[in-house]
């Protein structure tokens, strides 16, 4: 037993149940990000989510952008960081910057 | 992620089998790639999808461009093991915490009525001989085991198994004078000095940890420290 939560098999769970679901990947980092590369988050066509790709920072903004490719089914990469003005809202505090795939679930 | 893929990538977690997901980031083209083979409509070059099977064996997510855009691989392994002989008072501490930094502990204790207990519900519990499990559970690189008996008829066979298995962390529980006489049977059964070197005793770091519980955190951060650290 381990008790990380499983990001991955809980919006394949969403999926069967009928839901809209988008996942959201790190897939790149730079200087002190608060995730390591590979932290996931999975995001209902509601609004729910499960997992961090920031320990908060950024999530609004990721899961605002899980609930567009629900909708239109592209996915997405973004980027965060303290050079892009976006980020500088959301507030990546931390100085680092990080980079995020979002991808709807088929 | 295609629903195909969805589904495949679920079922090779399940069966714990090692599995990559490859996925081109302009197009959104996905590639799983496995020890023996590849499934997917993402087309890569023979020495990409070699370099994503060699992630496997590392653990690492890889990131590479291509000529048709970035290609991100997130590596999908089951989770690393701990493997605890003993069914002590620090066990329990120590399977919780175990797991709650990631692993998939074990509990190893052949002693009636020892690991049965409901301490451990929720963990895997084997009432094998040590040197009987370890031939079942076979440790690899991706494996820590601790030994907490302070009994050599249980300890030693597993610390045997686990010096001749390639685990990256071995641990033993007991004072500097117990884990010298240890040292010393272990000598005696052929483990070369060097070999010897491999077992972590006394058991954890050195936090002057005192109950059972800080015990567990000394020897959850050394396992983290070896796996992760630098050194």
């Amino acid at each position: 037993m381990t008790s990380e939560t499983d990001v991955l098999s809980e919006a394949a769970a969403w999926r069967k149940s009928g839901k809209g679901v988008a996942l959201a990947t790190v897939v790149t980092t730079w200087g002190s990000s608060p995730r390591p590369v590979g932290s996931q988050l999975a995001v209902d066509d509601k609004g729910k989510f499960v997992g961090s790709v920031s320990g908060g920072c950024i999530e609004g903004a990721v899961i605002k952008e899980a609930l567009e490719a629900i909708a239109d089914g592209k996915s997405r990469l973004l980027d965060f960081g303290v050079s892009n003005e976006q980020a500088w809202e959301v507030g990546l505090a931390c100085g680092g910057k990080v980079q995020v795939y979002v991808e709807k679930l088929g | 992620m295609k629903s195909a893929t969805l589904d495949k990538l679920q079922e090779a977690r399940a069966a714990k089998r090692p599995v990559a997901l490859a996925t081109n980031l302009r197009s959104g083209q996905q590639l799983l790639i496995y020890a023996d083979g590849t499934e997917g409509d993402l087309c890569l070059d023979m020495d990409m999808v070699v370099a994503a099977g060699e992630a496997l064996k590392t653990d690492e997510h890889l990131r590479f461009a291509t000529p048709a855009g970035e290609v991100f691989v997130q590596v999908f392994n089951p989770p690393p093991r701990l493997l605890v002989v003993g069914a002590v008072h620090i066990t329990e501490p120590l399977a919780r915490m175990g797991a709650l930094a990631g692993y998939g502990v074990t509990v190893i204790d052949p002693r009636r009525g020892f690991a049965e207990s409901q301490k451990f519900e929720g963990f895997a519990v084997m009432g094998d001989w040590p040197d009987e499990a370890m031939a079942t559970l076979k440790p690899d690189s991706r494996t820590a085991v601790v030994t907490l008996t302070h009994d050599p008829k249980l300890d030693d066979p597993a610390l045997a198994a686990a010096l001749r298995s390639k685990a990256f962390y071995i641990g033993a529980l007991g004072s500097r004078k117990t884990h010298a006489a240890r040292l010393g049977r272990l000598k005696e059964a052929g483990f070369s000095e060097p070999e010897l070197q491999r077992i972590h005793g006394p058991v954890g770091l050195d936090i002057g940890a005192l109950s059972p519980a800080e015990i567990a955190v000394s020897i959850v951060a050394q396992i983290t420290q070896v796996r992760r650290g630098d050194s």
